[in-house]
């Protein structure tokens, strides 16, 4: 599954960031690393941009970005 | 030591030396003149983590842009007196990584890298400290003279987020200061600390990402060691070794069409950040 998926109040773990080069680094710069807790902070209107919650941070991304990185969904309730 | 000074100062326990009015009292802020400085010293850190009020408080600067757009930085020096020594204060960029691609991110990490400060204040966010962290282990990698300013204590405070200064200080192993900066805490403990750092040198034992594979390690040896005898006096061998063998495209060609040696001399001549940076590593 990747982040583009993940719904509203859904928790989820990060387990690769696929994507390549610049858009990598800065990703995991902004602390997208596997291993790493998020969940969806805010939706926009179309669903793109989505705004996550990375560790204590919020982080907008393009669902262009978003689906390059791999994640592992849990249920809501699961604490974080 | 002072590093782990408690955010509300302590009162003075008679021995005035060591106390936070009397330091105070013997910063004398310089404005934009620094004037003869014996010390030059880099303020860096994420974006938004308040570098430029410390950079203010020190100064006794006020007015200073606080963002930096594309190519042109915004003259961001001051300077300071403090216990008889001039320091020189440079305002660095706001920036999550040294290793990324903009424009304001190659300023600060080309600073840093070939600037050569005596000492660099990492400014960090205590309540996003995890994010902060990354570019304080990156700076770490580059210099062992670091002073990391936890700022916004207040702020963490208030969202009950409690630190351990003092196990993070020993984990970094340099000295780190608890601010609140908009409230001028803690600023006596960080003139300390860096005076310490400006004064005494590298502490010994700074933390370093070690999980490197020993082929990588020979690799990078083996590189740096060709980088030196290319580009003799050059600093930072080893870091910029590692990046070659990245594959990054900004230092290739930097070694490729030798702009490396003349970017390090540049900015160690000038020791200063320029207006208009024409060339940088990117």
């Amino acid at each position: 599954m990747t982040l583009d998926q993940l719904r509203q109040d859904d928790h989820a773990t990060v387990v690769a960031v696929d994507s390549r080069g610049g858009d990598r680094r800065r990703l995991m710069d902004l602390g997208l690393l596997p291993g790493t807790k998020i969940r969806v902070h805010m939706k926009s209107p179309l669903g793109d941009p989505t705004a996550y919650l990375v560790r204590g941070s919020v982080v907008a991304l393009r669902r262009s970005q978003a689906r390059h990185i791999r994640i592992e969904a849990h249920d809501a309730q699961e604490p974080t | 030591m002072t590093s782990s000074a408690e955010l509300p100062q302590a009162p003075a326990h008679g021995a005035c030396a060591s106390c936070a009015v009397y330091n105070a009292a013997n910063l004398k802020k310089l404005g934009i003149k620094p004037g003869n400085y014996d010390y030059v010293v880099a303020v860096a850190g994420n974006p938004n983590t308040g570098k430029s009020t410390v950079f203010n408080a020190l100064t006794g600067l006020r007015q200073h842009v606080g963002n930096w757009p594309g190519k042109t930085v915004s003259r961001a020096e001051g300077g300071f007196r403090y216990h008889d020594h001039g320091y020189k204060l440079v305002d660095l960029p706001g920036t999550y990584s040294l290793l990324s691609t903009s424009n304001d991110e190659d300023i600060a990490r080309d600073f840093l890298l070939f600037g050569q400060p005596d000492v660099t204040v990492v400014v960090a966010d205590a309540t996003r400290l995890e994010r902060n962290l990354n570019l304080v282990l990156q700076v770490l990698e580059i210099t062992e003279r670091v002073v990391v300013a936890l700022n916004l204590m207040d702020e963490a405070e208030r969202h009950g987020i409690d630190i351990d200064v003092r196990h993070l200080a020993r984990e970094l192993g340099v000295p780190v200061v608890p601010m609140a900066a908009r409230k001028g805490d803690g600023i006596p403990a960080l003139l300390e600390a860096i005076e310490q750092v400006a004064q005494d040198g590298a502490t010994a034992k700074r933390h370093r990402v070690a999980q490197r594979h020993p082929r990588i390690e020979r690799a990078v040896r083996d590189l740096a060691r060709q980088l030196e005898r290319a580009f003799p006096g050059l600093p930072n061998t080893r870091w910029i070794a590692l990046r070659l063998l990245e594959g990054d495209p900004g230092t290739e060609r930097a070694v490729r069409d030798g702009t490396l040696s003349d970017l390090s001399r540049a900015w160690s001549a000038r020791k200063t950040a320029p207006t208009n940076l024409a060339g940088t590593l990117e």
